[in-house]
């Protein structure tokens, strides 16, 4: 592990600058640290500081550069008609990456001798059996071309790794010396270091700038390139989902989001009532007492992990709706064929939204001033009318939000539905049919083999922006709402 | 509003003939039955919610309980060195040469041996006899020999474990009647069964292997364990920790400490609070497409999802930590100030110690929820392969492919045989215990440390 060792030694570095700089500023000063400006230790963490965060940055930069720089590079070098019928650049590089790994460690395991590795003329065959023998991956055969793209692959990335090795090493070295040369008993130390820690904060805190500009940069280019080999006409406006790995799918998003909006429906159908009633009850009715077992009893279900939910829902909710609505069933009436179904994943996940809406409401009703409970309740109103005809309407506003909130929970859930909705896209009102989610297709077409190149597996970021726009839109005009109306009674 | 003043007054105006205050009229009787009416709603909602917890709890301890017991059978097995080490020279090379399925012999003669002893009558041939057994058992009296070359030759005693049916007929899972199309056991094999059992050879016993024993595949459930996913998850932790804690301390202090009122800082606040709504599996698009398929990190590997869950966690801990630097009241800030400490000494040598408690319940809380998250693992592809063997080192650790115990539950509940089902809620025991006692240490370091100003 070079990259680990890089680090120690980065790390050893800073250790170094950090005492050297110490004595060098204790020493311009004749050991007597009052005639410093700073305290003694800033002056070696100067010199820590200035050897350690430069080297990491060029460090991380160059990690992230040189994978793009390689690629673009040695895809260049495939020539055309080394791509065959059906397959393209993409398969072709992940292949030539597949046979420089074979290569790296057939030279690690001894196999093979590093000019051996490199010689562009080798035998393939004898090559491919070499790779074989030392327990290498090998998918395709190894042809021409890909050999001396992965041979290049290789040796770029060899000499890649060690100029970076060079490079940091050198940044660190120089920052180093910069800091101990301008070491002097003068010399704000304080102030630099501050400076330098002020901006590592900022840096900690744009990271959630920067996940988010991850999501939906990545997500945007695979739905570039979806577009590219899929009409986006069929994607938003046609109506049948029927992925085909052999081609010509038909890939619309409109079943599964009427899958996804009416399990989410049925969710907020239980959630919604029994979550609004408990929280007027504990914040109307209920005493102190009552309230302080009651409430974090009920946020419990809100700690469970959605893995458990699943698990319900697959293995004990659903065959249990099957004995009531099956064939052969407590009612008789034989409506439900499987455990997998909408009101199946429905209804746990409605139990699941339970304390989400039930907290959020009750924060906003306590919200609500006194004084107005207290003028209805003074008028003559009993107390429920109170609740009804004052506190509800008042809270109205603050409710949707909590709703809208729990509604975009429901619709990026993924473990419940996956386990318990089934995997059949259609247009139906039933709720004992099974139905799928646009989390449940995201899971399946990304999980198991995929290339990134088939428009099958492509749709999965398709669905995952649509996904993260909804639920986006819907906490952005959730939390809108919420705060304009917290706004409005402080 | 006014509607509701007219309502209210239109009442008292029309008094009743005979109006009492002691008794009611029909209208304040109404009114009466439907305040409690609202009343009872409310009760049933909580009545309700508690209700679904109560049977989510019974449900999961009922299902999953089993799983910590497993069937075994009381063997003493006679290793035959004509069998195992023809040469007779106790050459491990040698000895490794016989296969598992070379095991077999012996077992089923120790079977029948067994049988003879405790004088069973039974019709069934000693290969049927043997079938009872897990095919783990011959792996596991191969692991012995190899590890225990001079035992070659004697007669040891061994225990175990008998197959998954076998298993679930101890259990209750299985009867005679559900077997009927099962071609993996006979009622002849159950009588036999039963004999054994009244025998006391067979027996169930507390299994430590499914807490600490590594994954089996789909044929031999009984030998399935959590252990090798469990340190899966506890390698993802550490990640977890070692990356969302400082960054999301630092990202506080800059947000609570220092951030000017400015655009960035809005851009910031927004895209927190954004990010701990967005759902968990765009987080999982996002590890799959820039950790795996841009930086080609290794697939499956616990570094991987420890990355995923760091990104998700961290709204969490800015949320908590934030509101821990803004319980410190600002006078200790005036007061280090007023001492000549600059700004950034007055917080991390003062503010930060302070809400340290309330820091750490934060991220206690947040590892919970990361703990026990499963969807982002699914595209990172921590699910659809067997792991079978614990890491060797830490490197391998963090790189080498792993499970981790939610997918580990997941896959389980995706196989065929239902004997996973109840390793599946074994697993959630097992994983609820691990989330309980987090969040019991953070509310105890709450009540503990937290200082009320």
């Amino acid at each position: 592990m070079a990259l680990s060792w890089l680090l120690i030694i980065l790390l050893a570095l800073a250790v170094i600058g950090f005492f050297t700089g110490r004595s060098r500023a204790l020493a311009s000063a004749g050991g007597d640290a009052r005639d410093l400006h700073s305290l003694p230790s800033y002056y070696g963490y100067n010199v820590a500081l200035t050897a350690l965060v430069p080297a990491i940055g060029v460090l991380i930069v160059w990690l992230l550069a040189q994978p793009v720089f390689v690629n673009s590079t040695v895809t260049g070098m495939i020539p055309d008609s080394a791509i065959p019928e059906g397959s393209d650049r993409g398969l072709i590089m992940s292949e030539v990456r597949r046979v420089a790994d074979g290569l790296e460690g057939a030279v690690a395991a001894g196999a093979l001798t590093q000019a051996q590795a490199q010689d562009a003329n080798a035998d393939i065959a004898q090559l491919t059996q070499t790779l074989k023998d030392a327990g290498q991956v090998l998918t395709q055969d190894i042809t021409q071309p890909i050999l001396v793209a992965a041979q290049t692959y290789r040796s770029m990335t060899g000499t890649g790794s060690v100029a970076m090795q060079v490079i940091v090493l050198a940044v660190a070295l120089l920052g180093a010396a910069f800091a101990y040369i301008r070491t002097h008993k003068e010399f704000r130390a304080r102030n630099v270091v501050e400076q330098g820690v002020l901006a590592l904060l900022l840096l900690a805190a744009s990271i959630a700038i920067l996940t988010t500009v991850g999501i939906v940069l990545s997500m945007l280019f695979e739905t570039m390139n979806f577009f590219q080999l899929h009409s986006w006409k069929d994607f938003f406006f046609g109506s049948t989902w029927a992925p085909n790995f052999r081609g010509g799918s038909e890939l619309s998003i409109l079943p599964l989001l009427w899958g996804t909006l009416y399990i989410s429906l049925i969710a907020l159908l239980v959630a919604v009532p029994i979550g609004l009633f408990a929280a007027i009850y504990l914040s109307e009715y209920a005493s102190g007492a009552t309230r302080s077992i009651a409430k974090p009893l009920l946020e419990i279900l809100a700690g469970i992990p959605t893995i458990v939910y699943g698990l319900f829902a697959l293995l004990t909710v659903g065959p249990a709706l099957v004995s009531m609505f099956g064939e052969g069933g407590a009612f008789g009436v034989g409506w439900m064929a499987s455990s997998n179904a909408v009101l199946t994943a429905g209804l746990v996940m409605g139990i699941m939204l339970i304390p989400f809406v039930s907290s959020l409401s009750d924060d906003i009703i306590n919200a609500v001033p006194q004084s107005m409970r207290d003028g209805s309740l003074g008028l003559g109103a009993t107390h429920s009318e109170t609740v009804r005809q004052v506190v509800l309407p008042a809270a109205l506003p603050g409710i949707v939000g909590a709703i809208l909130l729990a509604a975009s929970r429901a619709i990026g859930e993924t473990m419940i539905v996956v386990m318990a909705a089934g995997a059949i896209a259609k247009f139906s009102g039933n709720p004992f049919e099974a139905m799928t989610t646009i989390t449940t297709r995201i899971v399946s077409q990304l999980t198991g083999d995929t290339d990134f190149a088939s428009p099958e597996t492509l749709v999965a970021f398709a669905l995952g922006l649509t996904l993260f726009i909804i639920t986006l839109g819907l906490n952005i005009f959730a939390l809108y709402i919420v705060r304009k109306y917290r706004e409005q009674y402080e | 509003m006014t509607d509701i003043s007219q309502t209210l007054g239109s009442a008292p105006a029309a008094p009743s003939k005979h109006g009492s205050l002691f008794e009611k009229d029909a209208r304040t009787k109404k009114r009466n039955a439907a305040e409690s009416r609202f009343k009872m709603y409310g009760i049933a909602a909580i009545g309700i919610g508690l209700l679904m917890l109560i049977v989510l709890v019974t449900n999961i301890v009922t299902a999953g309980t089993g799983a910590f017991q497993q069937s075994f059978l009381e063997l003493n097995v006679e290793l035959k060195e004509d069998k195992l080490d023809k040469k007779g020279n106790r050459n491990i090379e040698d000895i490794k040469k016989v296969s598992t399925f070379g095991y077999a012999p012996l077992i089923a003669a120790a079977v029948e041996a067994e049988v003879q002893n405790l004088g069973i009558q039974t019709d069934l041939t000693p290969k049927e006899m043997g079938g009872i057994l897990s095919k783990a058992a011959q792996a596991e009296l191969r692991n012995y020999v190899i590890a225990n070359p001079d035992e070659i030759g004697k007669t040891v005693s061994f225990r175990f474990l008998v197959n998954s049916r076998v298993d679930g007929y101890m259990k209750g899972r299985v009867t005679r009647g559900s077997i009927a199309n099962d071609k993996s056991i006979t009622v002849a094999q159950l009588d036999f069964v039963d004999q054994l059992r009244d025998a006391g050879v067979l027996y169930k016993a507390f299994n430590p292997d499914f807490i600490f024993g590594s994954d089996a595949s789909d044929q031999r459930p009984e030998a399935a364990g959590i252990g090798v996913s469990m340190l899966g998850s506890l390698f993802m932790m550490f990640v977890v920790l070692a990356l969302a804690l400082p960054i999301g301390v630092a990202a506080s202090i800059y947000l609570e400490e220092f951030a000017p009122q400015n655009r960035l800082t809005d851009i910031i606040e927004v895209n927190i609070s954004n990010l701990a709504a967005v759902p968990s599996i765009v987080f999982g698009i996002l590890g799959l497409a820039v950790f795996i398929n841009y930086m080609h990190l290794p697939t499956s590997a616990p570094l991987v999802g420890g990355l995923v869950l760091t990104l998700m966690t961290l709204p969490t801990i800015i949320i908590s930590t934030r509101a821990s630097l803004k319980a410190v009241p600002p006078s200790i800030r005036d007061a280090a100030l007023g001492v000549g400490a600059s700004k950034m000494q007055a917080v991390f040598h003062h503010v930060l110690p302070l809400a340290a408690p309330g820091i750490l319940t934060g991220t206690i809380i947040g590892l919970a929820q990361a703990l026990g998250e499963t969807a982002p693992l699914l595209l990172i592809g921590m699910v659809g392969f067997i792991a079978s063997n614990p890491p060797d080192g830490l490197v391998a650790g963090f790189l080498s492919p792993n499970s981790a115990m939610p997918a580990q539950i997941y896959e389980w509940s995706k196989r065929a045989d239902p004997a996973f089902y109840e390793r599946a809620w074994g697993g959630i025991i097992i994983l609820l215990i691990f989330l309980v006692t987090m969040n019991t240490i953070a509310v105890i370091l709450r009540r503990r440390f937290e200082r009320r100003w």
